[in-house]
């Protein structure tokens, strides 16, 4: 039997009703891969393997009376930022340290509806906060992808006698790795680390300034953060507000619009849950992109840009164009404010979210001489350095007398940045392509990075534009570079237009192909 | 603007999060650093424009003035680190 975490979504929901292979093979084939390969790769903080058992066991039984939702029998990981009931849920703080929900939150509710399994937390940056999982309580997550160059040998001829068969000499290539540990990305690193090392068949996760499409193109994977107000914040641990949105992140275009389906619901328990229907997203692929408008912004033609993400990008065009798209040159003119300004909103927002952490209804806590010394050693011992950072920003920003000059001033560069894309959508522009990151993965405990916060910050450049504007987003992966490490591109969309990232999606996945990491682990 | 230690540490005040004399001088250090990132934001003209309050726009939901939840206390504390009857515990606050 060929290996069952092979197979995607759509394969395994076509062998699962076809009665092909149960539930519980498939649960059981990921249970055994997560525990052969998390002690290497470290991307689920907590598994669930009773859970995953029975939920499959339950599918089976639909399943074989020809029943079963959208997800029947299909394995999935929850980010650890999910409140997942009676599961641990720390969003990989220790300031969680301990915390079960005693709910569900809407998204995973909705998935398991439809049928999926639930595998286990998969790890993540601290709060969400971070573009390298580095900032975890539980350790960085290692990348499937290693670096590798390409070597060419001349074959020795060799004659039948000495080595039992004979060989005419010639050129062999293969690809030398090394051992650098690189980090998958971030915050949804053990999302993306899980999807593309066949540890779950998709994954969910959220995206504050790039935190589903950076990790996406740093393994290989697709992932999309739907318009905000798409999928329901209810029971995802907050972060910015504002900014947060859920998505999948999956093998393939299909299995992403395949898990979005799922995810996205109208909630009324999230004021900011937008009331319209749940379109059928993998209806979208396979539509010709013949005369859509694809709008290439100059301002995304950044300084110090690799060549290799200038060449990914060119290829993206010229796929696009070939299937029949017309591509335009646009301007966002305020491309370069949107870090900055996103780096006094978020942490703003965090700094007010965050307060909720004081050792009193769940979690650690740290005894102290008074209430106020328990609150501040508490969360002093349970949040990590680039929380604390952050909350300490959020609380700078928002503190008398400075309100204006930081908190006001970056809401209003925000109005500026959505109406950027705004005039582009209204010029005629249907979807805008770009680099997804302006690097491939890089190494864990990279030293520049560690001495600088605004180094890491960057990594958010081509992703962050798109949460100011609560536009939605896809990454999709579209070649490698010269280490053969994956890259990825972006797609920026109309809001709820998620069908058009798809559709666009799946015609640079057609070309380009799909990228698998060889396995080590 | 140029944040000291004094300002890391009347901040950590407010945030409520314990800082060692180490912990504000590298804080002040790192500080600056983002603060400086985003003072490129003053070369942005602003006039006239009206902040951001909401990405999508969208009447804001109400719900129905209707119990539709409640007798979770027992869930409510569950997760706490001290209670008592359905009560959080804390450190003696009144004396």
């Amino acid at each position: 039997m060929s290996d069952l975490t092979r197979l995607t979504i759509a394969e395994a929901r076509k062998k699962l009703r076809g009665k092909e292979i149960k539930a519980t093979e498939l649960a059981e084939a990921y249970i055994a891969a997560i525990e052969r390969a998390n002690p290497v790769l470290n991307a689920y903080v907590a598994v669930t393997p009773d859970k995953a058992r029975d939920m499959a066991k339950a599918s089976d039984a639909k399943l074989m009376k020809g029943e079963g939702g959208a997800l029947e029998g299909i394995p999935l990981g929850i980010k650890d930022l999910f409140a997942t009931e009676g599961v641990h849920t720390q969003a990989c703080s220790h300031v969680l340290d301990g915390f079960k929900p005693r709910y569900e939150s809407t998204v995973s509710a909705n998935l398991w509806a439809d049928g999926a399994v639930m595998l286990g937390k998969l790890n993540m940056d601290e709060f969400a906060m971070g573009s390298s999982n580095e900032t975890s309580y539980y350790g960085p997550v290692i990348n499937p992808w290693r670096r590798s160059i390409a070597e060419t040998t001349v074959m020795p001829t060799t004659h039948a006698g000495d080595g039992g068969f004979v060989s005419s000499g010639g050129a062999k290539t293969t690809r030398r790795y090394d051992n650098m540990q690189l980090v998958p990305g971030g915050s949804s690193g053990g999302s993306a680390a899980a999807v593309s090392s066949f540890l779950c068949a998709g994954a969910t996760a959220t995206d504050t300034g790039g935190s589903i499409r950076q990790p996406a193109a740093l393994t290989g994977t697709v992932g999309i953060k739907p318009t905000y107000g798409r999928c329901s914040r209810w029971g995802i641990v907050a972060f910015a507000s504002s900014l947060d949105q859920a998505g999948p992140l999956a093998r393939d275009v299909r299995d992403a619009a395949i898990m979005l389906k799922s995810m996205a619901s109208v909630d009324a328990k999230d004021t900011t849950s937008v009331d319209r229907p749940v379109p059928d997203y993998e209806a979208a692929l396979g539509r010709s992109v013949r005369g859509m408008k694809v709008g290439i912004p100059r301002e995304y033609r950044v300084d110090g840009m690799p060549s290799e993400i200038e060449a990914l990008w060119q290829k993206g065009i010229a796929w696009l164009k070939d299937a029949g798209a017309e591509i335009v040159d646009i301007s966002l003119p305020h491309t370069k404010y949107a870090l900055p300004a996103y780096y006094i909103v978020a942490p703003a927002e965090a700094s007010s979210n965050l307060a909720r952490y004081d050792g009193v209804r769940y979690g650690l806590r740290v005894p102290g001489k008074d209430i106020v010394d328990m609150y501040e050693q508490t969360r002093a011992a349970g949040f990590g350095r680039e929380v604390k950072r952050r909350i300490m920003i959020g609380t700078y920003v928002l503190s008398a007398g400075y309100y204006d000059a930081y908190y006001l001033q970056a809401q209003k560069v925000r109005t500026l940045i959505k109406r950027d894309f705004e005039t582009a959508f209204d010029a005629g522009v249907d979807v805008i392509l770009t680099p997804a990151t302006p690097s491939a993965a890089f190494g864990v405990a990279d030293q520049d990075m560690a001495a600088d916060p605004v180094k890491m910050y960057l990594n958010d450049i081509f992703t962050v534009t798109v949460n100011m504007a609560g536009l939605p987003g896809i990454a999709v992966p579209a070649g490698l570079d010269a280490h053969g490490l994956p890259l990825g591109l972006q797609l920026i969309g109309k809001p709820f237009e998620e069908e058009t990232l798809f559709q666009a999606g799946h015609v640079i996945e057609q070309a380009a192909g799909r990228f698998q990491p060889e396995t080590w682990w | 603007m140029s944040v000291d230690i004094a300002t890391v540490k009347r901040v950590a005040r407010l945030a409520r999060i314990a800082v060692s004399e180490d912990d504000a001088l590298r804080m002040a250090g790192e500080l600056n650093t983002i603060l400086g990132f985003v003072e490129q934001l003053n070369e942005v003209d602003v006039t006239g424009v009206e902040p951001m309050t909401s990405v999508i726009p969208m009447a804001m939901k109400k719900r129905q003035d209707a119990v539709t939840d409640g007798d979770k206390a027992a869930d409510i504390v569950a997760n706490a680190p001290a209670t008592d009857e359905n009560f959080f515990l804390v450190p003696k606050v009144v004396e």
